[in-house]
């Protein structure tokens, strides 16, 4: 095959992966954009063959690891709990980085199967590209790991700080940018390893200050990461399905951060650089003992809502934990039976990623248009009778706009104070993850349910039949 | 003097992360999750490089150091694609609008 054709085949498969993001504009076209995407991708592997069309010892090895490796993502595809997608998804990310390390790493070593000269004489921009593409690629994987294993809960989720974190961070960046130029300089291999081997330790030390509720800021940036590094490989083998690729994962990822830091009222360095909801907030709330709190049990709840005519349902990263989605669903349902009106409530930085509480509810059934946005439902808390907020906390401190002593103040938050009830399921009166008392706990017209939020569900829907 | 081939490539991945940054902007928030799902398997497009590093070389040598690392790329490029294209498109089948007949 000519290498124009491969080139023009190349950029197919581009297009097709735009097309696959611009289906997600809507749940319905959505489906068939995923079908582009594995067009687009089935596209690209094949001509890859076709173009090297040497079907030697080589290519059963090719074949054995791609059908492995496929293997396996297709039982962790079909396996995984919708709860787990936040891992999952910092799971995968890292593997993107790791084969753009040994990708960097192969067409550093065997240069001329890439065309890009011979080992000890590589094309200077090339090098760079490589480079680039390898570090990111490193710093995306061990970032992930770290997020990942955050997230599952194996690592604790609370910042790791200590003194001149940054400065030392900063260090390792120059020292990065400092051996490209010596590898540039000398072609030497032990420059490259080193390259490979800080960025592992940067993306380490990047993502530890970052604690558990900043993780959807914390994938979406190490998403933009991986698709940064998918560009530089891209750019070294002058492959421009890799090129648009990385340019549109790069920047969904960054836009992705954008949105889920604005949802927080916080810089993107503010988060970056980490440390927020360390001990030391934690004491602001101290004289939390004094107020009195109204607490109830499920009959009272069941009792509430019945005699409601509409309802907000507010699910926070508490309802994930408990995985109450589906004793919620049931609980709506019994409500709708007797005419009451349900609408869901989310906060952009509800949950762990970006669209978790989505997933979870869609999950259990719950149609997407019953599930608002932040912007479109919080002019109704004001006519609604009910609000029901399941494992949320700081989403909906009204603190964040009445006190600007508060590290929350100025993040949007919903106006659930302005229904008529506030329903707080809950398991104590600890604060959030920010480290701020809600002051929404010691409203009149705010009912505590001290329990699992779906042992809480599952009594409220006993108690509604 | 002619134009470098860098400078077509440099042209096209800028364009791209205009293309990218009007897409994502479009995409609606609830699908977030597939989104991020969908746009680490498309990354995984990086395999292309793993197959060419990975047939490159002597066949005698097939696990020489530079394959080796091709296959490796293979490997966990296979289970980003497979994996992230059917778990996106698990994800997608859930999300459902209201049955009017009910």
């Amino acid at each position: 095959m000519s290498l124009n054709l491969l080139a023009i085949f190349y950029l197919v498969s581009g297009i097709l992966f735009i097309l696959a993001l611009r289906g997600l504009s809507s749940p319905d076209t959505s489906r068939r954009g995923n079908l582009f995407g594995i067009l687009g991708m089935a596209i690209a592997i094949t001509v890859t063959f076709l173009s090297i069309g040497n079907f030697s010892d080589g290519f059963v090895y090719v074949l054995i690891f791609l059908l492995a490796g496929g293997f396996i993502g297709v039982f962790i595809a079909y396996k995984i709990p919708m709860t787990a997608m936040p891992e999952l998804v910092a799971g995968f990310h890292s593997l993107v980085g790791l084969a753009a390390v040994f990708v960097a790493i192969s067409a550093f070593l065997n240069p001329q199967a890439f065309n890009l000269g011979f080992p000890g004489n590589i094309k200077i921009a090339s090098l760079i590209e490589m480079s680039i593409g390898g570090a990111i690629g490193a710093i995306t994987f061990s970032g992930s790991i770290i997020a990942f294993l955050k997230l599952r809960g194996i690592m604790s989720g609370s910042p790791i700080t200590f003194k001149g974190q940054h400065y030392v961070n900063l260090l390792l960046g120059i020292t990065i940018i400092v051996l490209i130029f010596y590898l540039c300089d000398s072609q030497s291999e032990k420059y490259f390893w080193r390259i490979i081997a800080i960025s592992f330790l940067l993306g380490l030390l990047l993502i530890i200050p970052i604690g558990g509720a900043d993780m959807p800021v914390v994938i979406s940036m190490l998403n933009s990461y991986s698709g940064w590094a998918a560009a530089g490989i891209g750019f070294t083998l002058e492959n421009s399905a890799l090129i648009i690729t990385g340019a549109l994962v790069g920047s969904s990822g960054a836009i992705l951060s954008y949105i889920m830091c604005k949802g927080m009222n916080r810089s993107f360095f503010n988060v970056i650089l980490g440390g927020f909801g360390g001990t030391d907030q934690a004491s602001l709330s101290n004289n939390k003992d004094k107020k009195p709190v109204k607490s109830g049990n499920a009959e009272d709840a069941a009792f509430l809502m019945k005699n409601a005519s509409s309802v907000i349902i507010v699910p926070g990263y508490g309802m994930a934990v408990a995985q109450a989605q589906h004793s919620l669903k049931e609980m709506v349902d019994s409500l709708k039976k007797n005419g009451i009106k349900v609408s869901y409530a989310i906060h952009p930085v509800a949950g762990r990623m970006p669209g978790h509480m989505n997933v979870l509810l869609a999950e259990a059934n719950v149609p997407y248009d019953e599930v608002f946005e932040l912007e479109e439902i919080n002019n109704d808390f004001a006519n609604a009778d009910v609000a029901f907020v399941i494992g949320a906390n700081d989403v909906t401190n009204p603190i964040a706009k009445t006190d600007p002593q508060s590290p929350i103040y100025g993040m949007p938050v919903l106006d659930v104070e302005k229904c008529k009830s506030v329903l707080f399921v809950k398991r104590s009166l600890s604060p959030g993850y920010a480290g701020v008392d809600n002051e929404l706990f010691y409203r009149d017209n705010t009912l505590m349910l001290f329990a699992d939020a779906k042992k809480m569900t599952e009594e409220i829907v006993k108690n509604l039949d | 003097m002619e134009i470098d081939p860098f400078i077509f490539r440099l042209s096209i991945f800028i364009l791209s992360i205009f293309i990218g940054y009007y897409v994502v902007w479009s995409v609606t928030p609830s699908l977030h999750t597939p989104l991020m799902s969908v746009t680490n398997a498309i990354s995984s497009v990086i395999i292309v490089g793993a197959i060419i590093a990975g047939l490159s070389g002597e066949i005698d040598s097939v696990f020489n150091s530079t394959n080796i690392f091709g296959f490796l790329a293979i490997f966990l490029a296979a289970i980003n694609i497979f994996g992230g294209f059917l778990v996106t498109q698990r994800m997608l089948q859930m999300y459902k609008k209201k049955k009017k007949n009910k």
